[in-house]
């Protein structure tokens, strides 16, 4: 088995979905001749050809609106936001329009788009490059978000985000782009879109987490192993549109503990979300309240304190020890 | 300073943009050389459809106030820039309209029965049948122009060789979504066609208030595609321009934008608009003057292809249409929670499929 980056897991997946399936289209803003700001389609245009694999105008809702077209035409694009800040250009073609085609044409027509786009702080990058805001999209009916946390995951999840026929919101984390390696199987394989992966089982708390947050998370479960000889489990969501409720109920009625940590700002996003279903389906299995570790509602941090801004492993620590001690 | 004003002039010019007109509003052809190709029955054909479409939009105004129709944009005065530009396309061609062209998509195929639901606010409105190529009327203006773009593409990409009919207006043509949708028709070289329906007011704001350029039609300049501007009252003009633009477009000659120069004679909308306030009587009456119904059945009266005995079966016939395709909309069933939440995905998520229990456990605690 080959040992890949994630940027490499997801070229991969891009390549073995565009030989497999000859309606997959990819453009965005530089994806085509130098193969993305990334490399993330790199080599894609020279093996599809133009008509596949092609630079747009710089326009985002231009693409959207190309993807929503395109879509209706019976073709899969996968169309690339080169950042995140980017999206406020096509929110309109993602949330208004690809979102609600199923539903607005009775199922006549739908939208099997994946908008991809990177975020993710922690890589200094400018302003508006790196916001996480995975939750703005989460609470758009008819859309799923997908936030792989490795480059196994990345390849299998966009294949199944491509293959999937209703929008599908796919945000890549920057710093796990080449930070981490990790062994892809060559050619077509899956990962079901809305089922969680307990990533690290234990007995004693539950860490619910997702994106670049599962290697901070499973660093402070640790930390804090050693130091007070629990023992953590930890749950990486992979998908956070629909949530993979059953995985994590199921978690909390076996440690009766739990946090969410979460790279996105504190309120009105997953982590509440994910402690109003554990409230609904699971309080009396409760000993502790169910705690949040994410960022103040502020704008993303500046690069200078970035790091700072992001919940690193101590803060999870230190979350933990207040459910533990409760 | 001083330089600018004795130096060169190197800023970029237009020339002076003319409006295409085939014939003068007493009926008569007053652009021989642009006379389209239409036999005597197309021509009895457009004439049909804008009486129809005159009866159906009058009747469809007071069902509005009798609460039998939701949200309504009157069509009255764009009957020429609506079905003769359709008229030029085929059936496998496809229509990306805003939500004022329900002409447009009843006489591509549409059932007259949805729109009413869609109107309604039913579902099923939307469910456009297979084999009738039109997207659903786009309420956030501009986007259906982008959306032209790839539905173009996706012809170009098939090697279909049919052709996408955008429709938006003056307002329009402001969106930041319809520099970007022309850009990319131009920079792609696709088959599509863009109107802009000037019907000289975007709500209440003048056309004048809109842009600074002098007409909407050299937009299309900036993009580097091709662009005219076509009195919208003629028919006989609107077909033209459309024609040629659809057929360079289904050859591969590229994107065209075409302005209509038109006007809406009723309000925005039955919704509470009041026209008084930002228009004079005597604007709408020299409009009125200029009715494309009029100066159609001038001309097909002077060719002996039209009569009034024909005119009033043809009211008859719209009534009776719209008479039955309105029952057909209120006999629909309603339709229900559950299945609008079946609608959303095309499997219904395990998060979806327990909110709908949720909704009808709780069903019965009234």
């Amino acid at each position: 088995m080959a040992q890949m980056t994630m940027i490499q897991a997801i070229t991969d997946a891009l390549r073995t979905e565009l030989r497999r399936d000859p309606t997959v289209l990819v453009f965005g803003e530089d994806v085509g001749h130098v193969g993305g700001v990334f490399r993330a389609t790199e080599g894609l245009q020279k093996e599809f050809g133009e008509e596949r694999v092609f630079d747009t105008p710089l326009a985002e809702s231009g693409i959207g609106g190309l993807a929503v077209g395109l879509g209706v035409q019976g073709f899969r694009p996968v169309a690339e936001i080169q950042f995140i800040g980017f999206i406020f250009e096509v929110m309109d073609s993602i949330v208004a329009q690809a979102a609600r085609m199923r539903y607005r044409s009775g199922g006549r027509y739908n939208s099997p788009i994946v908008f991809r786009t990177p975020y993710g702080a922690g890589v200094k990058s400018p302003e508006l490059h790196s916001d996480p805001l995975e939750g703005l999209l989460a609470q758009t009916p008819g859309i799923k978000v997908v936030v792989p946390s490795n480059p196994y995951d990345a390849k299998g999840l966009l294949i199944s985000a491509i293959r999937d026929n209703d929008p599908v919101f796919f945000v890549e984390h920057l710093k796990l782009y080449r930070s981490i390696k990790g062994e892809v199987p060559e050619g077509e394989y899956t990962i079901p879109l809305g089922k969680a992966n307990v990533v690290k089982e234990g007995k004693d708390v539950t860490i619910i987490t997702y994106g670049a947050m599962v290697h901070t998370s499973l660093e402070a479960a640790k930390l804090i192993e050693q130091e007070r000889g629990v023992s953590v489990e930890v749950i990486d969501l992979r998908t956070i549109k629909p949530l993979d409720m059953e995985t994590v109920i199921a978690s909390v009625q076996k440690t009766n503990r739990a946090i969410v940590v979460q790279e996105a700002q504190r309120s009105a996003g997953v982590a509440a979300e994910v402690i109003a279903q554990i409230n609904e389906k699971a309080i009396l299995h409760l000993e502790a309240p169910v705690l949040r570790c994410a960022p103040p509602d502020t704008v993303i941090a500046f690069p200078q304190i970035e790091d700072e801004w992001v919940p690193n492993a101590a803060r999870i620590v230190h979350t933990l020890k207040q459910v533990l001690d409760f | 300073m001083a330089n600018a004003a004795v130096g060169k002039d190197y800023s970029v010019k237009l020339q002076p943009v003319e409006m295409l007109k085939v014939l003068s509003p007493e009926g008569k052809i007053i652009n021989e050389d642009m006379v389209p190709d239409l036999t005597d029955d197309q021509l009895r054909e457009i004439m049909r459809r804008m009486v129809f479409t005159r009866a159906w939009d009058k009747r469809a105004v007071s069902l509005q106030r009798q609460g039998r129709l939701g949200f309504y944009a009157p069509v009255s005065g764009q009957e020429a820039s609506m079905i003769a530009s359709e008229f030029a396309t085929q059936k496998e061609d496809f229509i990306c309209p805003g939500y004022r062209d329900m002409p447009q998509l009843v006489w591509h195929g549409y059932p007259m029965y949805q729109a009413f639901l869609y109107s309604r606010g039913h579902q099923h409105g939307g469910e456009i049948p297979e084999g009738v190529n039109v997207l659903l009327p786009q309420i956030i203006i501009g986007a259906q122009i982008v959306q032209a773009a790839g539905v173009a593409m996706g012809f170009k990409l098939k090697k279909q060789k049919n052709v996408v009919v955008a429709y938006t207006g003056d307002g329009g043509s402001s969106q930041g979504d319809f520099y970007e949708g022309l850009n990319f028709a131009g920079a792609f070289n696709l088959p599509v066609v863009f109107i802009v329906q000037n019907n000289q007011y975007a709500i209440s704001t003048p056309r004048s208030k809109q842009t600074a350029a002098e007409t909407i039609a050299q937009k299309a300049i900036a993009a580097g595609i091709r662009g005219i501007q076509v009195d919208g009252m003629d028919a006989l003009a609107v077909y033209k321009a459309t024609h040629d633009a659809v057929e360079r477009a289904r050859n591969g000659e590229g994107p065209t934008l075409i302005e209509t120069v038109t006007y809406r004679f009723g309000p925005h909308s039955m919704s509470g608009d009041d026209p008084s306030k930002y228009r004079t009587k005597d604007e709408q009456g020299e409009w009125e003057n200029i009715d494309p119904l009029i100066r159609m059945r001038k001309y097909l009266e002077s060719k002996g292809l039209w009569s009034e005995e024909e005119e009033n079966q043809v009211m008859e016939e719209a009534k009776a249409t719209v008479n039955e395709q309105i029952k057909k909309a209120e006999q629909t069933p309603k339709m229900t929670i559950e299945g609008l939440i079946d609608s959303m995905f095309e499997v219904t998520p395990p998060d979806l499929e327990e909110q709908k229990a949720l909704y009808a456990a709780a069903k019965g605690d009234k």
